[in-house]
């Protein structure tokens, strides 16, 4: 025997021995793998059988194969047997989940926050889009202060409409707004103190941190808005809007710092020192090295915690404010609309719009994230 | 220990531009010593480089190299004696360690170029940011730094997408970018592929030719006796002993340094 060899023939790519594509491989693979799958399968697809009709009647209306009341229809409709979700109170109740108490001769000044709002941070949020500095300027700042006069009034004859007037989506959308723009900058400082040299700046980082962390926010907003204004001085008042609002911001800002310095850990030193090398100074080397890559590596994690932002922004009705989720509570007891379904069908319209602003949120971030993507290994 | 590479670059180095000065210090390092908690890292190190000195740094494995030349440029800190480079001397005050970082460059064994930045970013990044320069200018800069290395064509590529001896080519056009007058080099070769060795250093020996500073340490024994003026050898922390690379290699005095270049040399 030789050890010698040599190839003679080339060996042409010969089509898969088992066919791998098509239907019915794709479900010999993923459904029927194992007589376990099998199994799992067949009780699965039955559980579907029984769950989905039901569903499907009650949420989709009448056109539709349904049984629920579409927009339009009375609430006579609603009441009688076996009628599905009341659409016809939702949309009939819509300005109150939207606007709150808001004065309904003045909804053109919410409605231009709204219109405005879309039309900057549309482009904002769209990278190939130009003048993102300007964009950012307008947004960052231009933009609430607007919003703060055209909401609140009180100047260019604009008539007052105090913060207990606010309501619905836009008290929604305000506080969730305002807590991610602000807690995102206040979380990057806590994460970059708690990584400092310095003891002081250190110690006041971390106890800032642990202290937010570990109480509830239930327990924040009922200390803002009951036992605050026992230390205040007689006769000052902090708008009830405003403590929520600082109460959100700085609870979830601990929560950003956390998973900010997530991202911090995870940069090898060898980045630090390049930076450090070439002779940039420490904001420098953070904001133009460090923070650049450690936010992208938690883009995930800062986009979860904006999403549980937005979701606790509902605990803001247990101290009065009427945001949405409140507003549908409040709604659910009008007897102009009273039916089976009436409390039900509001949940259902509250679930599905938080559904959709944190669903969008999800899917940006994984877009982004993969614009984001160097292809770098480390 | 590290691999020794005896790679060597066939060529005749040009030596003219190579002028050691006899008055100008480049660094000085004066009864110095480091201690990382109680492990007493770098024991009574005096080292004066003069302007256009070429040195190399050879040593065991943690014997304290990367420590001495990471001092040069205060990523690490030293707890006694002085070090003045350039004439600063190096103290805790934050200015003139910007002052000395701006001057000297550094080559790390892993390149550790910013991977969120294309490579002609990477290289103007501290040219617009440290030295203030306008942006056109230093793309110009950059892209001819980046001529010099041989890679003009990969300006515009992440970090991610290059070999490693590219990425390290490009790490030193990134500090030649500041216009350093010293360099320092850390196992620039060490993790590169063996094809990748000869690309990084014909690139350091051609800053040879042009009269640069030059601190390395390398266990690329073939560029010490081609290209540096004068070898260290340490071990345990300390100097042990220096001298011009044809004494060091073929009379070396002291028993330590005999035994690694016997294990090193055949
Ligand atoms: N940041 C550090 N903290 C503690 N010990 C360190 C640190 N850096 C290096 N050392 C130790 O100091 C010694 C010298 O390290 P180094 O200068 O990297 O050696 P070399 O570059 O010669 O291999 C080694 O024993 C190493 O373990
Ligand atoms: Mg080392």
């Amino acid at each position: 025997m030789s050890l010698s060899y040599v190839r003679e023939e080339m060996v042409p790519p010969q089509p898969a021995p088992v066919r791998t594509t098509g239907v019915i491989a794709w479900a010999r693979q993923n459904l029927f793998a194992t007589p376990f799958d099998a199994v799992m399968t067949v009780i699965g697809v039955a559980f579907l059988i029984w769950a989905i009709p039901p569903i499907y009647n009650f949420i989709f209306p009448t056109f539709l194969g349904g049984d629920a009341v579409p927009p339009g229809g009375t609430v006579e409709d609603c009441r009688a047997a076996g009628a599905g979700a009341c659409w016809a109170y939702i949309s009939a109740r819509m300005s109150f989940f939207i606007y709150g108490f808001y004065p309904p001769a003045e909804y053109w000044r919410p409605n231009l926050v709204f219109l405005l709002g879309a039309l900057l941070i549309v482009p904002l949020l769209w990278p190939r889009a130009p003048f993102k500095r300007i964009n950012a300027l307008l947004f960052f700042v231009v933009y609430p202060i607007i919003c703060y006069y055209l909401l609140n009034g009180g100047v260019f004859g604009l008539r007052r409409v105090p913060t207990e007037q606010w309501g619905g989506l836009l008290v929604t959308l305000i506080i969730s707004l305002v807590g991610i723009i602000c807690s995102m900058p206040i979380g990057i400082l806590l994460a970059l103190g708690r990584q400092s040299k310095l003891p002081i700046i250190k110690t006041l980082c971390v106890m800032f941190i642990e202290l937010w962390r570990a109480v509830p926010l239930i327990t924040i907003l009922f200390m803002a808005s009951i036992m605050l204004p026992l230390f205040m001085p007689q006769g000052t008042t902090v708008d009830k809007l405003l403590r929520a609002l600082v109460g959100v911001t700085l609870f979830s800002s601990a929560y950003l710092a956390e998973v900010i310095r997530g991202g911090l850990q995870a940069l090898p030193r060898g980045q630090y020192e390049a930076a450090s090398s070439l002779g940039l100074s420490y904001w420098k080397s953070m904001g133009l090295i460090i923070l650049p890559q450690a936010l992208k590596h938690v883009i995930p994690g800062i986009v979860n915690s904006f999403i549980a932002l937005f979701k606790d922004t509902s605990l803001v009705s247990i101290v009065g404010i009427f945001d949405l989720l409140n507003t549908v509570q409040a709604a659910s007891s009008d007897i102009n609309w009273s039916s089976p379904t009436q409390a039900v069908t509001g949940y259902l319209f509250a679930a599905f719009v938080f559904w959709i602003f944190c669903f969008a949120m999800s899917r940006y971030s994984i877009w982004m994230e993969r614009r984001l993507d160097t292809g770098h290994k480390r | 220990m590290s691999e020794i590479s005896e790679t060597t670059v066939d060529r005749e180095i040009d030596t003219s531009q190579m002028k050691i000065s006899s008055t100008e210090v480049a660094i000085d390092i004066v009864g110095m010593h480091k201690w990382f908690g109680d492990f007493h890292v770098l024991r009574d190190i005096n080292l004066r480089v003069m302007k256009g000195e070429r040195i190399v740094i050879a040593g065991p494995s943690g014997s304290g190299k990367s420590t001495l030349i990471r001092c040069i440029n205060r990523l690490e800190e030293h707890q006694q004696g002085d070090v003045v480079v350039n004439g600063v001397e190096l103290t805790n005050d934050l200015k003139r360690i910007d002052e000395v970082r701006r001057e000297v460059g550094m080559v790390f064994q892993h390149f550790n170029l910013f991977p969120h930045l294309t490579i002609l970013q990477n290289l103007t990044l501290a040219p617009i940011w440290v030295r203030g320069i306008p942006k056109a200018e230093a793309e110009e800069a950059a892209m001819h730094y980046l001529e010099r290395v041989k890679i003009p064509e990969q300006a515009a590529k992440y970090p991610g997408q290059l070999s490693g001896g590219q990425q390290q080519r490009v790490a030193i056009a990134r500090s030649l970018c500041m216009q350093p007058r010293i360099m320092l080099f850390d196992e620039p070769t060490s993790a590169l592929d063996p094809e990748m060795v000869k690309e990084v250093l014909e690139v350091m020996i051609s800053l040879a030719e042009d009269g640069m500073t030059m601190l390395c340490v390398t266990h690329e024994m073939g560029f010490a006796r081609q290209v540096a003026n004068r070898v260290i050898f340490m071990d345990q922390g300390q100097i042990i002993e220096q001298n011009d690379p044809e004494n060091f290699f073929s009379n070396p005095h002291h028993e330590r340094t005999k035994l690694f270049l016997s294990q090193i040399l055949h």
